[in-house]
């Protein structure tokens, strides 16, 4: 039973992955903490929801929204990024929190405030191992979550482009002497941080069958906390975090109901912050955010 | 004046209280995402001295105050060792905690909610903003505010200077908290029924949204805030669905624009020349 509520939880922590990945990737590199990523979380279900009940072929649906979410994070970097640099640190949040709101409203205004079902593209499939259930849309999400990750991690540690990514995240101005362009880097990052969210609010959509307006700030703010529980900027870290956070999640509700969840989550994270502040593979700050 | 202005004027009343509340350790560079906690744990405690103890309101608001600050307190300590984005997201965390807790807890009504029988009429909450506002203004003319400022533009430096920074910095989150407190407190006897799912992190975002979008570099900018966040929705309500579309809309153009918010002391001082100039044309024509 207990092996069963660990499945369960790691399943559902592969959706906080992708969202801590990229909230992590945006601090790290970017030191920006981007809240517009629930929002492109919603866009990646909520646009491949409505291209499927289009009558359009999954992939093709899949695809509009990575594009779409592609647009609203280079839109994103362009208002709440670009512009605000030099401002108070707290501008570029919350004008990405601006976004967060915007993209919720328009949702809001398309399909309505009510939970949508989304269509079953794998059927009612399940595997059982050793009298253990695993849902095929699940093991699938964990699948792909990992193959993205690990090939983030090779993007970043073997290619130009990654070294490029981490000599900005060391140092900006250092990079920029370097011969980084960092005006065409930049919009890069965003694009990527895109794609992981939206994949994510994609799996959420296959797994759950479910895709709401509202759908992203639950699951976007796990993903914050399973940055910060992995430690800001580290992306293994936020892998680590993203399991946990779920595993965390499962088990309070099999313990001791589903209104204890939040408390639980946020009580972890709030004591960790507490007593280990960098996360668990964090480094200390070195430079100070925000 | 209609019931419908009596109205939007106490939402905005009670909004200048989150704003302040937001504000004083923002001037020290400390974000608070957690607000809405801070107003709850005022809110449930004043509303439950009031309701099962019988204490009078004047008593049980500076009570829930103090609890506020006194959690803020226990938070601020341990997290402020590190720098700001960890206390943002710890108070983040804080927030949905108390708010989990409070609808949890059986002898507040849980998720039923909790009826709070004593009324505060609106008087006493233009009266209490009016007390707050005076109070953050007055503060803004202490070396206290001053101090503030220096730590954010660089906290090196101000310990450098002998400031006694974290103590400060601690200071800030928690005067924040007990205002943030008191302004719950009222909101619990204003309108007599509070519920868990009122203290969410829609209400600490937006509060958040509305004093950066007012600007922090000067006392008036969470006021101007304030008021721009309240009635803009209201000026927009012809739009009907669209209306928050359009305002989220203005959040990012604003802050796009003006990122350094709505009011800057700069601002103000040209403002005032403006008006002098004014008034020594008209002088001068009459």
């Amino acid at each position: 039973m207990i092996a069963q509520q660990l499945i369960n939880g790691v399943m559902l922590g592969s959706i906080y992955v992708l969202v801590g990945v990229s909230f992590t990737l945006a601090i790290g590199i970017l030191n920006f903490l981007n809240f517009s990523i629930p929002g492109l979380f919603m866009v990646g279900g909520m646009v491949t929801w409505v291209m499927l009940t289009g009558g359009w072929h999954w992939a093709f649906a899949i695809g509009a929204a990575l594009a779409a979410a592609a647009l609203v994070s280079l839109a994103v970097e362009q208002l709440s990024y670009r512009r605000t640099r030099g401002a108070d640190p707290e501008v570029p949040l919350v004008s990405s929190l601006g976004f967060l709101v915007l993209l919720e409203n328009l949702a809001l205004l398309g399909v309505g405030s009510d939970q949508q079902a989304f269509p079953s593209l794998l059927g009612d499939f399940n595997f059982r191992i050793g009298g253990l259930v695993i849902g095929a849309a699940q093991a699938i999400s964990l699948v792909v979550t990992f193959l993205l990750v690990i090939g983030l991690s090779i993007v970043l540690g073997r290619t130009n482009l990654g070294r490029q990514i981490r000599a900005i995240a060391e140092s900006r101005s250092t990079a920029v002497l370097l011969g980084v362009d960092v005006g065409r880097l930049v919009p890069k990052i965003f694009v990527l941080t895109a794609m992981f969210t939206a994949l994510g609010g994609v799996m959420f959509a296959l797994s759950y069958l479910q895709v709401s307006p509202f759908m992203g700030e639950g699951v976007g703010f796990k993903g914050v906390a399973a940055m910060i529980i992995g430690g800001m900027g580290s992306v293994w870290g936020a892998v680590i975090g993203g399991l946990i956070i779920g595993v965390i999640e499962v088990g309070s509700i099999w313990a001791f109901g589903a209104d204890t969840v939040n408390i639980a989550v946020y009580g972890s994270l709030l004591a960790l912050l507490i007593l280990r502040p960098h996360g668990l593979f964090g480094r200390p700050a070195i430079r100070e955010k925000l | 004046m209609s019931g419908y202005q009596t109205g939007v004027l106490i939402i905005l009343c009670f909004n200048i209280m989150a704003a302040y509340a937001v504000y004083l350790p923002l001037v020290a560079g400390q974000l608070n995402l957690g607000i809405a906690g801070f107003m709850a744990i005022g809110a449930y405690t004043a509303a439950y001295l009031t309701t099962e103890t019988g204490w009078p309101l004047a008593a049980a608001l500076p009570m829930g105050g103090a609890a506020a600050g006194a959690i803020a307190l226990v938070v601020a300590i341990p997290i402020l060792r590190t720098h700001g984005i960890y206390l943002a997201l710890a108070t983040f965390a804080l927030g949905q905690v108390i708010s989990a807790v409070f609808l949890n807890l059986e002898v507040v009504g849980a998720a039923a909610g909790y009826q709070v029988p004593l009324y505060a009429p609106p008087i006493a909450v233009y009266a209490m903003t009016a007390a707050v506002v005076l109070f953050v203004v007055a503060l803004s003319q202490t070396r206290f505010t001053l101090y503030l400022t220096a730590i954010k533009n660089d906290r090196l430096v101000a310990d450098l200077l002998g400031l006694r920074v974290r103590a400060l910095q601690v200071a800030a989150f928690t005067i924040g908290a007990v205002i943030a407190g008191i302004g719950g407190g009222l909101y619990a006897h204003h309108f007599s029924f509070i519920e868990a799912q009122h203290f969410s992190v829609s209400l600490s975002i937006y509060t958040v949204l509305y004093v950066l979008l007012g600007g922090t570099q000067t006392v008036w900018g969470p006021l101007v805030g304030a008021i721009f966040f309240s009635l803009a929705p209201e000026l927009l309500r012809a739009g009907e669905s669209w209306r928050y579309v359009l305002f989220a809309a203005l959040i990012v153009a604003f802050m796009a624009v003006r990122p350094q918010g709505l009011v800057t002391p700069t601002g103000i001082r040209a403002l005032f020349r403006a008006v002098g100039r004014r008034a020594a044309t008209s002088r001068v024509r009459s």
